[in-house]
């Protein structure tokens, strides 16, 4: 039963990651030698001849050994350089970073969505089991897992757009008219409420609801039922009847004692559903028109344009690794337990 | 076998909605098997002078824009989607199980550098995994199932691993050790099939999202090409339509996915039931 300090924890669990993250840059490296065909070939177009081809394979790199191609691709990636996109006539990295903003507003918003529906359904339906909120918990439940994401998009639109015409045309962050916000953080929202624009706030917002709804329709089902779950095990506990006894009040015993207990796998569970929620991105972006990483990427597929498909992977997984980083780091920060237990 | 029979009957009385999902999953093999056969048009034959109909008695699920009825296009792609998820985890379940299982009865290097395996994978961003995989090795339908088994090896090495440590030790395996099985021998007869009904609960909760990740994979053109039908695929095409109020090309495609999806998910739910119902929620 050693004694841990909460920053070795942090700093261990860090370390941890570090394997994760080598794995992770080696399958993408080997995703692209798997490539069909010879990449200098592709590269140097139909009208190549062999000196060019040979050219550009020395260029590429792909003239040296695995293991020397491995290294390069690592100075690469430590410099920052995912190589050139064929799509965006330009960097990989540039363009990410462009659309990156309209990924993470998009997810962002979608994740509220789903833990401000979950959370209050879950705790609801654990309070009362069997009662209607249990049942349309447990029905919600069963039907979020089932909606394929870019069917619950589509029946969105043409329930709110088509029939009941209260939601704006899926034509991507804003309407054609308005003018994007001046750049700050790239969130559309922010920045137009930064910048004084109600009006642009209200169009990126409105054009926000229908997509975040579709990406958070399919992550709170198991948010719910993980929340549901949680608390019903934690009311049941002793220390929540000793503080039923000692006639604490029933929200305090609700909120501060069962709710903040109950939170840790519920953020776990959050880790996984931010799995899906990036791969879901790719499917309502496509619906949406949202010009953000998911739509690069589609692109990128339609055109072969491996490097910008690499980054893409490489991107949306290190932003999971991350999240997942900051996850266990906020559980050691909250789970006092940790410190003793090994 | 009696006494399971009992626990069938038994679960199926209490909770009728596993009954309900047989039935649906029932369905949904019929419509695999003889969906071509039993399909009222040409799944791929066009007619634009009956473009764009909206759903008719004859034209259940109305006309797509070539003028193909959906409903024969919605069953005739059945057995593709089906095909694709079952092969899928079919392959996952072959080769996690093994994995899975040697692992957890040797333990070892074996088993490190099976788990960091799956670490790696499940590091992923799973349908990004998959995206990446079909588009460096492929764009075929061959390679749609290879990557969807790869992105549900995890679950079921994972499962097969748990189960296959908890019993290495056991009373019975220890008997049976004793008794000079070798250790091959205690592996392949007295653990194996022990571990099988957990990855039965495994396959049935991941079918539908085989089913799903897979649509998914078609609707942003991987795999499965035009003109073939296939749902994800379907919807994709349908897409472009709803704005214009031709909800049926998209959404009667969407919603049989949808109903396939539900189906497994709510069998593999009451077959966790039947299995370990200590695990019910």
């Amino acid at each position: 039963m050693a004694v841990r300090t909460r920053t070795g924890l942090v700093l261990a669990r860090m370390l941890q990651a570090l394997p994760t993250i080598a794995g992770v840059i080696v399958v993408t490296f080997v995703m692209t030698r798997m490539l069909p065909g010879d990449p200098a070939v592709y590269f140097a177009g139909p009208m190549a001849t062999p000196e060019s081809i040979a050219e550009i394979r020395h260029q590429l790199g792909l003239d040296r050994s695995l293991f020397e191609q491995f290294w390069v691709y690592l100075g690469d990636l430590a410099r920052g350089d995912l190589g050139m996109s064929l799509v965006a006539g330009g960097p990989v990295t540039e363009e990410i970073m462009r659309r990156l903003p309209a990924s993470m507003e998009l997810t962002m918003f979608g994740l509220a969505f789903a833990l401000g529906v979950a959370l209050p359904l879950g705790v609801l339906a654990a309070t009362r089991p069997n009662s209607w909120v249990d049942h349309l918990c447990r029905l919600i439940v069963t039907l979020g897992v089932s909606l394929p994401t870019f069917f619950t998009g589509l029946l969105l639109i043409y329930v709110f757009y088509y029939l009941a015409g209260i939601a704006p045309a899926p034509v991507g962050r804003l309407d054609f008219i308005t003018p994007p916000p001046p750049h700050l953080t790239g969130f559309y929202t922010f920045d137009a409420l930064i910048a004084g624009q109600f009006a642009t706030f209200w169009g990126a917002l409105t054009q926000l609801v229908l997509p975040a709804v579709s990406l958070g329709v399919f992550a709170l089902a198991p948010i719910a039922r993980m929340t549901r779950g949680a608390m019903l095990q934690v009311l049941s506990s002793d220390f929540i009847r000793a503080a039923r006894a000692a006639g604490l009040k029933p929200r305090t015993v609700l909120v501060t004692y069962a709710f903040r207990n109950a939170l840790l796998p519920v953020l776990t569970t959050v880790g996984i559903v931010f799995s899906f929620m990036l791969g879901a991105n790719v499917l309502v972006e496509k619906v949406f028109a949202w010009p953000g990483l998911g739509s690069f990427a589609l692109e990128a597929l339609v055109a072969s344009d491996y490097a910008s498909i690499q980054g893409f992977v490489l991107t949306m997984t290190m932003m999971f690794v991350v999240l997942n980083l900051i996850i266990d780091i906020l559980y050691t920060l909250v789970d006092r337990r940790l410190e003793v237990s090994g | 076998m009696t006494s399971f029979g009992r626990h069938f009957r038994y679960v199926m009385s209490e909770n009728p909605v596993t009954a309900v999902a047989l039935g649906m999953v029932g369905l949904l093999t019929f419509a695999a098997v003889f969906g071509t056969v039993l399909a009222p048009y040409d799944p791929i034959a066009t007619d634009t002078a009956r473009a764009l109909q909206p759903p008719s008695g004859s034209h259940w699920f109305g006309t797509d824009n070539l003028g193909r009825d959906v409903f024969s296009r919605v069953l005739a792609a059945t057995r593709l989607d089906l095909g694709i998820a079952v092969a899928a985890v079919a392959l996952s379940l072959v080769i996690g199980s093994v994995l899975g299982v040697l692992s957890g009865s040797f333990g070892g290097w074996l088993d490190r550098i099976v788990g960091r395996i799956m670490d790696t994978i499940m590091a992923f961003p799973l349908f990004v995994l998959a995206m990446g995989i079909v588009a460096a090795l492929g764009n075929t339908i061959e390679n749609v199932v290879y990557a969807t088994a790869l992105i549900n090896l995890p679950f079921y090495t994972r499962v097969a691993r748990a189960e296959a440590a908890v019993r290495r030790n056991a009373g019975y395996v220890e008997a049976a050790r004793l008794a000079g099985n070798s250790e091959a021998r205690l592996v392949a007869v007295h653990i194996f099939p022990m571990i099988l009904p957990p990855l039965m609960v495994q396959i049935s909760l991941n079918l539908g999202w085989a089913i799903l990740n897979a649509a998914g994979l078609s609707f942003i053109g991987l795999g499965v090409r035009p003109p073939s039908p296939e749902w994800g695929i379907m919807v994709a095409e349908g897409a472009s339509f709803i704005i214009s109020g031709q909800w049926w090309l998209a959404l009667m495609p969407g919603a049989v996915l949808m109903f396939a999806v539900l189906a497994f998910n709510l069998l593999g739910d009451g077959m966790r039931d039947l299995v370990d119902p200590r695990q019910r929620t």
